[in-house]
C-alpha cells in the first residue's frame, strides 16, 4: 500500500491552501527551507512574493490584510528572519490586523543550545502577538495553523506566530485539515446585551448635542452600512479616527471630519461641548483624546466596543455595549428616535470655516513659492477613483495626506496608526495592491521613511505591481523637526538629511519616474502618474520647514487645538 | 493601593504563566506572590496571584489577562472576599531547641515536620501577618532558613468557573 504520509513542510503549504490563502509574503533561509522546497510544487495554488527584507514581508502582508479583509500570511526563517518580523507583529497587534506569521526554527534537539540562527522567537513575540506557538511535531502543524487562522481573524483581529522546528517540517505525517471553529477559552464575539442597548438608546434619545466618533472597529466589523443607517436616522454629527477613515463617506452630510492631534479643528474642539459621546469601534487612543483629565468630562459616554479590555480603559463609559458593532448598531438604530441636529451641526460647520481660512486654504491653494504637501494630495484627489487606496508612512506627510485625501469608500486607508512605524508604507502599498490589482494604490511617503524600506522597490519591480509612489521630500525628518521648532527652541538635533538622488534609485529599479520642483508642473505630473498603468515613482520637492496644523500639543486638551 | 488576589482559570499550556505575568510587568505592577495548581475542573489550571495596587489597575489587568487566548476566565478579589492560606517553613538549628521554642510552637499552632541531625523544620499555615510574626520570634532562635508559599485562595462569591464554562 502506498504511504499516504507527506512531509510536514508540505502540510504547511496544504494548510495555507486549505485556508484559501492567496499570497505568502516571505523570505527563505536555512530553517524554513523544507517549506520553500514544498512550495515549489504549489506555485499554481498559492503565490509567493519574495520581498527584500522580512520586515517588508510582514508589512506587505499587513497591507494585503487591511485591503482584502482576509488574513495576511508571511513567512521567514529562524533567528534574524524571525526577529525582523517583530516590528510588523507589534504594528499588526496595535492596529488589529489579522496575520499568520510562519517562522522556521532549528531542529528540536538543538532548541535552547544557541544553535546557528536559533532565537527564542516565541518568547520574543509573546507580548506582541494575539497568540503564538512552537510546533515540534509534524502532527501538530495543521491543527496549529487552523487554530492560528481562527484566532487571527476572529474577534478583534491580530497577528499570530507559528514557529515550526525543522525536524517537524521534515517528518512524515498524515494531512487531514480540520478548520478550527472554536476554542473553549476564547470567546471572540460576546453576545450583545439588550439591556445595555436600551440604556444607550435612552441616553441618546435625551441628548441635545450628541456626537459620534467612529473607528476601525466599523471597518473590521464590516458595519459601514449599519453605521450609516444609525447616522441617517439620528442625524448625529460624526467624526472619524485615523484608522476609521473611509468607514463613512466624507460626502455624508453629517460627516464633520477627523479626530486627533492633527485632525480637524471642529471635531476636536467640540468634543468638549457635546452632551453625549457615542464611540463606535474606537479605543480612545491618547492621540485622539489629548489630556484625559480634560477630555469630554461634560459628556455621557456610550461605548460600542468588541474588546472588553478597551471599555473604561481610558475613558469611563456611562453605558458600554460590548460586542460586534455589526450586531449592536442595528439594535441601537431600532431603539433610537428619528432626529436631526441642524443647529449643532452648524457649530461644526462654523468652526470648519475657521479652519479653512486659517489652515486649509494655505495648504491646498498656497501662494508662497515652496510647494506644500497639501497641494500634492489635492491633485491626487482630482485624479483618483472613489475606491483608490491611500497608503502612508509615518510623519508630517501621513497627517497631511490623511487630512486632505477624500475618503469615499471603506478599506481605502492603510497606514501605521498605533505603532507609527516608519518604513511601513512602501511594502504595505505592495501588499495593498496585490489584494486588488484593479484599484489605484497611492503610496505617500516621506524622505525619511522611504529609506527605511527602500529596498522593497525591488519587490514592486519584480511583481510589477502598479503602485504609485509619491515621495514628499523636504530633506528633513519633518515631524520631529516640527516638534523641535515648537517645543525644543528650534534645536534641530539630527533631523536634517543629506539625501540620495531618489529618481536615480527608482530608475535603477526600472520604474517610470518624474520629479517636480515647480508648482506649474505638479498637476500634469500627478495626472500622468495616476493614469500610468505600471509602477510609478513621483518625487515632489516640498517646502523644507512647513508645519502640520491644526495641532493638539502633547499634554493639552482637545479644546486647546491650535490652528497655528 | 490595596491588596488583591487575582484568580485565573486557564488551559494548561506551555508558556501560559509567562503570558499572564507579562501583563503585570507591562503595567509595572509587582507580583507579591504566586501559586499555580490544578482546579476542580479536569484540564483547567488555576493561577493565584497576590498584588498590591489600585483597583483601576487590577480591573485593567484582569481584563487584559482575559484577552490571552488560553485564559478561560479571570477574577479579582479584595482580601475579605477570599478565604486564603499560606504555608511557611522555618529551619532551626538543633542547638536552638529549648523549652522556649516549644512554647512558641504551641502558641502559633505550628509543628515540627522534620528532624535532622543538625536542624528541625517547623511548619506553620496561616496568613502572611501570622507567619511573619513567627519568623520574627524565630530570629531569636538563630533561624537558618525561611520560605513562604504564595497564597492559595478560594473565593467567597458563589459564581464558579464551572457555571462560566457551561454558559
Amino acid at each position: 500500500m502506498k504511504d499516504s504520509r507527506i512531509r510536514g513542510a508540505e502540510i504547511v503549504i496544504k494548510s495555507l491552501v486549505a485556508e484559501n490563502s492567496e499570497y505568502i509574503f516571505g523570505y527563505p533561509g536555512g530553517a524554513i527551507m523544507p517549506v520553500y522546497d514544498a512550495l515549489y510544487d504549489y506555485a499554481d495554488q498559492i503565490k509567493h512574493v519574495l520581498t527584500r527584507h522580512e520586515q517588508g514581508a510582514i508589512h506587505a502582508a499587513q497591507g494585503y490584510a487591511r485591503v482584502s479583509g482576509k488574513v495576511g500570511v508571511c513567512m521567514a526563517t529562524s533567528g534574524p528572519g524571525a526577529t525582523n518580523l517583530i516590528t510588523g507583529i507589534a504594528d499588526a497587534m496595535i492596529d488589529s490586523t489579522p496575520l499568520v506569521c510562519i517562522t522556521g526554527q532549528v531542529a528540536s534537539p538543538l532548541l535552547g543550545t544557541d544553535a546557528f540562527q536559533e532565537t527564542d522567537v516565541v518568547g520574543f513575540s509573546m507580548p506582541g502577538t494575539k497568540w503564538n506557538i512552537q510546533v515540534r511535531r509534524v502532527e501538530d502543524i495543521a491543527p496549529a495553523i487552523a487554530k492560528g487562522f481562527h484566532i487571527a481573524r476572529s474577534g478583534r483581529p491580530g497577528p499570530v506566530l507559528i514557529d515550526i522546528t525543522k525536524d517537524a517540517q521534515n517528518d512524515l505525517g498524515e494531512f487531514n485539515y480540520v478548520p478550527c471553529l472554536g476554542i473553549r477559552s476564547y470567546r471572540p464575539y460576546p453576545k450583545v446585551k439588550e439591556s445595555q442597548v436600551a440604556k444607550a438608546a435612552e441616553v441618546i434619545n435625551s441628548a441635545k448635542k450628541p456626537y459620534v466618533l467612529y473607528g476601525q472597529g466599523v471597518v473590521i466589523g464590516k458595519a459601514e452600512e449599519e453605521l450609516k443607517a444609525f447616522l441617517d436616522k439620528t442625524g448625529i454629527p460624526a467624526a472619524c479616527t485615523l484608522l476609521g477613515s473611509g468607514a463613512l463617506s466624507e460626502d455624508h452630510p453629517q460627516y464633520v471630519g477627523k479626530l486627533g492631534m492633527h485632525g480637524n479643528y471642529a471635531p476636536n474642539l467640540l468634543t468638549n461641548q457635546c452632551d453625549v459621546l457615542i464611540a463606535i469601534g474606537m479605543r480612545f487612543d491618547d492621540r485622539v483624546t489629548g489630556d484625559l483629565k480634560r477630555y469630554a468630562k461634560q459628556a455621557k459616554v456610550v461605548h460600542l466596543e468588541l474588546d472588553n479590555a478597551e471599555i473604561d480603559k481610558n475613558v469611563k463609559a456611562e453605558v458600554a455595549i460590548l460586542g460586534n458593532c455589526k450586531e449592536s448598531l442595528p439594535m441601537l438604530t431600532q431603539k433610537v428616535n428619528e432626529n436631526s441636529h441642524e443647529e449643532w451641526l452648524k457649530e461644526f460647520r462654523k468652526l470648519e470655516e475657521k479652519e479653512k481660512s486659517a489652515v486649509v486654504s494655505l495648504d491646498l491653494l498656497p501662494t508662497k513659492s515652496g510647494l506644500t504637501m497639501g497641494e500634492v494630495i489635492r491633485y491626487i484627489n482630482d485624479y483618483k477613483k472613489d475606491d483608490a487606496i491611500l497608503v502612508t508612512d509615518v510623519g508630517q506627510h501621513q497627517m497631511i495626506a490623511w487630512r486632505y485625501f477624500k475618503y469615499k469608500t471603506s478599506r481605502t486607508q492603510v497606514t501605521s496608526g498605533g505603532l507609527g512605524t516608519m518604513g511601513f508604507s512602501l511594502p504595505a502599498a505592495l501588499g495593498a495592491q496585490l489584494a486588488d490589482l484593479n484599484r489605484q494604490v497611492v503610496c505617500v511617503v516621506g524622505d525619511g521613511g522611504i529609506q527605511m524600506t527602500i529596498q522593497e522597490l525591488g519587490t514592486i519591480m519584480q511583481t510589477q505591481s502598479p503602485v504609485k509612489v509619491v515621495l514628499l521630500n523636504n530633506n528633513f525628518l519633518g515631524m520631529v523637526r516640527q516638534w523641535q521648532q515648537l517645543f525644543f527652541d528650534k534645536r534641530y538635533s539630527f533631523t536634517e538629511l543629506d539625501n540620495p538622488d531618489f529618481i536615480k534609485i527608482a530608475e535603477a529599479y526600472n520604474m517610470k519616474t518624474s520629479k517636480v520642483t515647480e508648482r506649474d508642473d505638479l498637476r500634469d505630473s500627478v495626472a500622468e502618474m495616476m493614469i500610468h498603468d505600471g509602477p510609478y515613482f513621483l518625487e515632489v520637492v516640498v517646502e523644507k520647514e512647513d508645519n502640520v496644523f491644526p495641532m493638539i500639543p502633547t499634554g493639552c486638551s482637545v479644546e486647546e487645538v491650535r490652528l497655528s | 493601593m490595596n491588596r488583591y488576589t487575582v484568580s485565573l482559570f486557564t488551559e494548561n499550556f506551555i508558556g501560559i504563566l509567562n503570558r499572564v505575568t507579562l501583563i503585570f510587568t507591562r503595567r509595572g505592577v509587582n507580583i507579591d506572590a504566586l501559586t499555580a495548581s490544578e482546579s476542580k475542573e479536569d484540564g483547567v489550571h488555576r493561577i493565584t496571584i497576590e498584588v498590591t495596587t489600585t483597583e483601576d489597575q487590577v480591573i485593567q489587568i484582569v481584563k487584559q489577562t482575559e484577552k490571552i487566548i488560553d485564559v478561560i476566565k479571570s477574577f479579582y478579589y479584595k482580601d475579605d472576599e477570599v478565604v486564603y492560606q499560606e504555608i511557611a517553613l522555618y529551619k532551626i538549628p538543633i542547638s536552638s531547641l529549648d523549652p522556649g521554642l516549644e512554647k512558641v510552637i504551641r502558641q502559633y499552632n505550628a509543628r515540627i515536620i522534620s528532624a535532622e541531625k543538625e536542624f528541625v523544620v517547623i511548619e506553620m499555615t496561616g496568613h502572611k501577618e501570622d507567619t511573619k510574626a513567627l519568623l520574627e520570634i524565630l530570629k531569636d532562635f538563630n533561624i537558618l532558613e525561611f520560605a513562604r508559599s504564595g497564597r492559595v485562595a478560594v473565593a467567597k462569591p458563589m459564581g464558579t468557573i464551572e457555571q462560566y464554562l457551561n454558559n
